[in-house]
C-alpha cells in the first residue's frame, strides 16, 4: 500500500468526519446546555438540505441557500423551543426526549407529502465542479470546500463561546442557571438560541450534505446514529469531544475501509463500546454526569 | 435503535390481532358462494425505504394491471382486489404481512417483494401454505431447488441474464474490471454473474471491493479503487445506493479514468441525481418506455399507463408489477378461476407478451424467460425531452440460453 494512497484515505476520512463534527456538534451542545436529547437532529439534518436546495434554486445561487437554510431552520428550531421544548425543562430526561422523536416522524412525513418520497438531485455549486491535482491524487473540489469551511464555522464558535460576553452567559448558564438566573440573566432566552444554535448547525450539515448525497426524506435518520455515536465518543456535552470524536470516527471508517471494506460501518460502533469500556463518561465527557 | 425496538413490539401485536382476527374469521359462517367471490391478490413491497421510489411504481403497474382486467368484467364474473402491504424491507415485517393475507385477507396468490431477502422470507409462507407466489425481485435464489417449489414463480429478470447481457456490451477481452458491490444477496449475485460473464469474455479482474448495504458515503472506497487502475468500474447495488455510489464516483472524477456500469440502471435513481452524473453509465434493464419505438406492447402499456396515471410514464421495476400481476391474471383466466393446481399449470403453459415482447416461465424453475435491455445514460445535451433519459445499446431477445441450465439450479433434468 502506497504512501498517496493512505493520505487521500485520509483525507476522505477528514472531509467525511467533517460533516460528523457539524452535526454532532449541534447534538451535543442541545444536551450540555439544556440536558435535552434532541431526537429530530437528524430530521431537521434533512429538513436543512431541503431547505438548502430549495432557497438555492429560488435564488439561483447555493451561496445564498448555504447561509439562509441554517439561519431559517434555526429560527425554526426556536420556535420549537418555544412553543414544545420549553414545557417539559425539568421534567424527566425521556420528556423531550419522547417529544423530538415524535416530532422527527412528523417532519419526515411532512417532506415526503411537500417533496414526494423519491430523492432529488442537489448540484454542486459550479465554482466547486470537479477535481483539484493535489500532486498525489486527484480529490473533488467541494469536499476540500467542506473541509474548510467546517473549520471556519468551528474557530467562529469556539471564539464566540471563549472570548464573548455572550459566550461567558452561554457557559454559565450550562453550569449553574439558578445563579445567572439571581444574577438577573434571562435564561430562557439564552436557552432559547442555545436550542436555535443546534438546530441552525444541523441545517449546516445538512446543507453541506446535498451535493455529496441525493436529498431525501430519509437521509436524517443514519446521521442521527452517527451523530448519537460521535457524541457518546466525544462525552456528552462536550463541544471538543464532538470535533476530536468526529474527526476520529470519519477517519477510523476511512482507514478501515481501505483495508477491511465490509468493515467500515461497524468500526464506528467498536470504537464506542471500546470507549465506553474504558472511558463510560467518553473521551471528554465529566464523571458522573447523567443530565 | 429505539425504531427498530417499537417496530417489532407493533408487529407482534398485529400479528396476535391478525390471528384472532382470524379466528374469529373461521367461527363466522361464510356467506355467498364461491363462484362470485372477488378474487384477492396479495401484493407486499416496501413502500417506506430506500426502495420506495421503485415500490410505488410496481404498486401503480399492479393496479393497473388489475383494472384492465376488471373493466373487461373480470375473471369468469369475478371481480380482482389488489391487496398492497408494506413491508418495510424487512425479513420479519415480510412474513408477517404475507401470513396475515394468507390467513385472514384469504388471497388467492401473492406477487410482489423487490428485495432479495424479503423475497425469501415471503417464497416460505406461501411455499409452506401452499399458495402462487409471482417474485418480482431480481434476486433469483428462490429458483434454485434448494427454495423452490411448484408455487414458486419468478417473473423478474436474474443476475445471470442482466450482467450478461450488460458484459456483452461493455466488455473486451484483456480489459481490467473493478468492483463495488452491495455487501448482501443482490450485489453478491451480480458480482457472480459479472465474473463469470468476464471469464467467458476474457476480461480481468483487478479488484472487488464489499459495502455495507444503504450507506450515504461512498468516498471512503473510491481512492482505492482507482488505485487499482480498471477500464471499467461495475457498482453492483440497489435504490439510492446506485444514486449515491454513482454520484460520489463521479465527483472524485472516476469518469476520466474508466467506464462505469452497473448490473441494472434504474429510472428512478438516474432522475434523483440528474443527467450529467449518469451521463455514459451503461446497465440492465427490463424495460424502458422509450422501446414504444420498436416494441407494440411497451406501446400499448405506456398508454394505458399515461390513461391511469395524468401522463406520467411507466419505470423498469413498475413494469414488473404490471408483468407480474398480469401473467397471474392471465393465467387465472385460462383456468377459469383461483384453483391453485390449475393456475400453476397454466402459469407453466403460458405465452404473454405484456410489455415488450413474448415471454413464457421455463418449466424447470419458473423463472419468466424474456428480452434484456442494455441501455446507456443520455448526455444532458441529447435528450429530445425531460423523460428521455436512455438510449437503448442493445435488445437480447428472449431465448432459453440466456439461463443457467435446470441440472445447474439442481432441478432433476
Amino acid at each position: 500500500m502506497d504512501l498517496p494512497l493512505i493520505i487521500m484515505q485520509l483525507l476522505s476520512g477528514i472531509a467525511l468526519g467533517a460533516v460528523l463534527v457539524i452535526t454532532a456538534l449541534g447534538l451535543t451542545i442541545v444536551f450540555g446546555m439544556l440536558g435535552v436529547v434532541n431526537f429530530a437532529h437528524g430530521a431537521l439534518f434533512m429538513i436543512g438540505a431541503y431547505a438548502g436546495l430549495y432557497l438555492a434554486s429560488l435564488t439561483g445561487s447555493f451561496w445564498w441557500g448555504l447561509l439562509l437554510a441554517p439561519i431559517l431552520i434555526g429560527a425554526f428550531g426556536m420556535l420549537i423551543e418555544f412553543v414544545l421544548i420549553r414545557r417539559l425543562y425539568g421534567r424527566s430526561i425521556d420528556d423531550p426526549l419522547l417529544l423530538t422523536f415524535g416530532l422527527s416522524y412528523i417532519l419526515v412525513e411532512g417532506v415526503r407529502i411537500v417533496f414526494g418520497s423519491d430523492g432529488i438531485p442537489f448540484p454542486t455549486p459550479p465554482q466547486l465542479i470537479g477535481v483539484l491535482d493535489l500532486g498525489i491524487g486527484f480529490f473533488p473540489r467541494y469536499r476540500l470546500f467542506v473541509i474548510v469551511l467546517v473549520a471556519v464555522v468551528l474557530v467562529a464558535l469556539w471564539m464566540t463561546l471563549e472570548k464573548t460576553r455572550i459566550g461567558l452567559i452561554v457557559r454559565a448558564g450550562a453550569r449553574d442557571p439558578t445563579i445567572m438566573q439571581v444574577l438577573g440573566v434571562d435564561i430562557g432566552r439564552v436557552w432559547l438560541a442555545i436550542f436555535g444554535l443546534g438546530v441552525g448547525l444541523a441545517a449546516l450539515g445538512g446543507v453541506l450534505a446535498g451535493p455529496m448525497r441525493s436529498v431525501n426524506p430519509e437521509m436524517g435518520s443514519l446521521v442521527l446514529a452517527e451523530a448519537f455515536v460521535v457524541t457518546v465518543i466525544g462525552g456528552l456535552g462536550s463541544i471538543v469531544g464532538a470535533v476530536v470524536a468526529g474527526l476520529m470516527v470519519g477517519i477510523s471508517i476511512s482507514m478501515v475501509a481501505l483495508f477491511a471494506p465490509e468493515m467500515a460501518t461497524i468500526v464506528m460502533f467498536a470504537l464506542m463500546a471500546v470507549v465506553l469500556l474504558i472511558r463510560p463518561q467518553g473521551l471528554f465527557g465529566v464523571r458522573g454526569r447523567t443530565a | 435503535m429505539p425504531k427498530s425496538g417499537s417496530t417489532s413490539k407493533i408487529t407482534r401485536r398485529t400479528a396476535l390481532a391478525g390471528l384472532s382476527a382470524s379466528v374469529a374469521l373461521f367461527a363466522m359462517p361464510r356467506i355467498g358462494h364461491a363462484a362470485d367471490e372477488t378474487i384477492r391478490i396479495g401484493f407486499p413491497t416496501p413502500l417506506t425505504g430506500p426502495f420506495a421510489a421503485e415500490a410505488r411504481d410496481q404498486v401503480k403497474c399492479a393496479e393497473l394491471a388489475v383494472k384492465l382486467v376488471n373493466d373487461k368484467g373480470g375473471i369468469s364474473g369475478r371481480k380482482v382486489e389488489l391487496l398492497v402491504r408494506d413491508d418495510k424491507l424487512n425479513a420479519g415485517e415480510a412474513a408477517t404481512r404475507t401470513l396475515e393475507l394468507i390467513e385472514k385477507d384469504k388471497v388467492h396468490a401473492v406477487v410482489g417483494a423487490l428485495s432479495s431477502a424479503v423475497q425469501l422470507a415471503v417464497n416460505e409462507v406461501t411455499r409452506a401454505r401452499g399458495v402462487i407466489y409471482v417474485s418480482i425481485s431480481q434476486s433469483d435464489t428462490i429458483n434454485e431447488a434448494k427454495d423452490f417449489s411448484k408455487y414458486t414463480f419468478h417473473e423478474a429478470l436474474n443476475p445471470h441474464m442482466t450482467t450478461a447481457a450488460v458484459a456483452r456490451q461493455t466488455l473486451k477481452k484483456g480489459m481490467k474490471v473493478a468492483h463495488l458491490v452491495a455487501d448482501y444477496a443482490y450485489g453478491h449475485e451480480m458480482l457472480r454473474g459479472f465474473k463469470r460473464a468476464q471469464a467467458s469474455i476474457g476480461a480481468d479482474n483487478v479488484g472487488e471491493i464489499l459495502h455495507p448495504f444503504g450507506a450515504a458515503d461512498y468516498s471512503t472506497f473510491i481512492p482505492r479503487l482507482m488505485s487499482m487502475r480498471p477500464d471499467v468500474l461495475c457498482i453492483s447495488n440497489f435504490g439510492r445506493d446506485q444514486a449515491n455510489a454513482i454520484k460520489q464516483a463521479v465527483d472524485f472524477g472516476v469518469k476520466r479514468q474508466m467506464k462505469i456500469v452497473v448490473p441494472v440502471i434504474l429510472h428512478n435513481q438516474r432522475l434523483a441525481v440528474g443527467p450529467d452524473v449518469f451521463e455514459g453509465v451503461v446497465g440492465g434493464a427490463n424495460y424502458y418506455w422509450g422501446l414504444e419505438a420498436q416494441s407494440k406492447s411497451a406501446a400499448a402499456f405506456n398508454t394505458a399507463f399515461k390513461a391511469a396515471n395524468g401522463g406520467a410514464i411507466p419505470t423498469d421495476y413498475g413494469a414488473y408489477g404490471y408483468s407480474g400481476v398480469g401473467s397471474l391474471l392471465a393465467a387465472m383466466q385460462t383456468a377459469g378461476g383461483t384453483d391453485t393446481d390449475k393456475v400453476v399449470d397454466a402459469l407453466e403453459k403460458l405465452q404473454y407478451d405484456l410489455t415488450k415482447g413474448p415471454q413464457h416461465y421455463r418449466k424447470c424453475d419458473h423463472q419468466s424467460v424474456q428480452s434484456v435491455l442494455v441501455l446507456e445514460s443520455k448526455k444532458k445535451s441529447a435528450m429530445a425531452g425531460e423523460n428521455d433519459l436512455f438510449a437503448i445499446l442493445a435488445n437480447d431477445a428472449s431465448s432459453d440460453d440466456m439461463l443457467r441450465s435446470c441440472s445447474e439450479l439442481g432441478h432433476a433434468t
